[in-house]
């Protein structure tokens, strides 16, 4: 029994062994949280589908080192990230900066998605008026006026 | 009438999807994307080699910095011992030194002391040689493993640069060319 606890417990602490382990130690919460957004958002140059927070390459462990300097350093996100481009490219960024060469990357989803329901709008009205006029129009001239007569009869009984 | 327009989705679909089958087989835009995965554009290129001040390898008590890289045309090759494609990589430097080729080298992240007893057993193809244990200059040329090879003119500024070992191929197609161009434009500067 014992056994299977301890089963269970190495199963749900091994995620844990995933990420990168370093000790920096920063001044404030708030430092130590934006620490881990932005290496999450840099992509690391070696192992490219990892973000630095999770690679155990050398040179993530080196940028998250510059990271947490220019942390020290009080520079804002936006320089750090900057920093990061300069010196590795476009490529380090996992949230792509908005330039005209990215617009189709940012807004296209959102584009699509519109467009999808203005087709699905316009196919709906479409129908709906289509129903309502072939809900009288199948009947013939005849078929109508006997269909009046008979409502008409329904009527006064 | 009306089906016809249920057919945009999948003509859209198709169209998109040749779209990126043919971007896939382009062969330049295989190089702009850096589809192998190994060889990324470096984002320094046109950029001179950033500040720094560093130790010399092998010449104690010496400080390195950007500006002694200035005034000649030359090769600064990113390299360490523990590295084994540098390793493939070193009787080709000692060959290009013989023949005149200015290459200098970034010792990244490594012992120096090993670093000194591996340019004595293999030689020395390097005039200058930075020791570089930190990687700070490597992060700040966009450094991201070694060998990493950079291309820099006689103004400092970096032209090229190539990731992966240089052997004969490598610098006939295109390190070698391009060094040729950059030592004509400086004689021809030099001149008048």
């Amino acid at each position: 029994m014992s056994r299977r606890i301890w089963l269970v417990l190495l199963v749900l602490l091994a995620p844990m062994a995933l990420a990168a382990i370093d000790t920096y130690d920063f001044e404030t919460e708030e430092q130590r949280k934006r620490f881990y957004a932005i290496s999450s958002e840099l992509r690391c140059p070696k192992c490219q589908n990892q973000n630095i927070a999770d690679s155990d390459a050398p040179i993530a462990t080196d940028l998250r080192r510059e990271v947490h300097r220019m942390l020290g350093e009080g520079r804002s996100n936006r320089e750090i990230v900057d920093f990061m481009v300069e010196r590795y490219g476009e490529f380090v960024r996992y949230k792509p900066a908005l330039t005209p060469a990215t617009m189709v990357l940012w807004f296209a989803p959102a584009a699509m998605l519109l467009g999808g329901f203005v087709f699905l709008l316009v196919l709906l009205r479409r129908r709906q008026r289509a129903l309502r006029a072939s809900a009288t129009q199948h009947l013939s001239k005849d078929e109508q006026q006997r269909l009046q007569s008979l409502l008409e009869r329904e009527e006064d009984a | 009438m009306r089906r016809s327009w249920m057919l945009i989705p999948l003509v859209l679909f198709v169209l998109l999807l040749a779209l990126f089958m043919k971007t896939l087989n382009d062969k330049k835009t295989q190089q702009d994307l850096a589809i192998d995965p190994s060889a990324l554009p470096s984002a320094l290129i046109g950029k001179p080699v950033p500040d720094f001040a560093l130790p010399s390898l092998d010449e104690p008590g010496r400080i390195i910095s950007q500006d002694d890289f200035k005034g000649q045309v030359a090769l600064i090759n990113v390299w360490a011992t523990w590295c084994p494609t540098c390793r493939a990589e070193h009787s080709f430097f000692n060959k290009l030194a013989e023949q005149g080729v200015v290459i200098h080298g970034v010792n990244y992240k490594d012992n120096s002391e090993a670093a000194r007893r591996w340019l004595d057993e293999l030689g020395n193809p390097y005039q200058l040689n930075v020791e570089d244990p930190q990687g700070s200059l490597g992060v700040n040329l966009g450094v991201y493993g070694a060998p990493e090879t950079f291309l820099v003119d006689t103004a400092g500024v970096i032209h090229y640069k190539y990731i992966g070992a240089v052997d004969d191929r490598v610098w006939n197609d295109e390190l070698g060319p391009r060094y040729q161009a950059l030592l004509d434009r400086a004689g021809q500067e030099a001149q008048p």
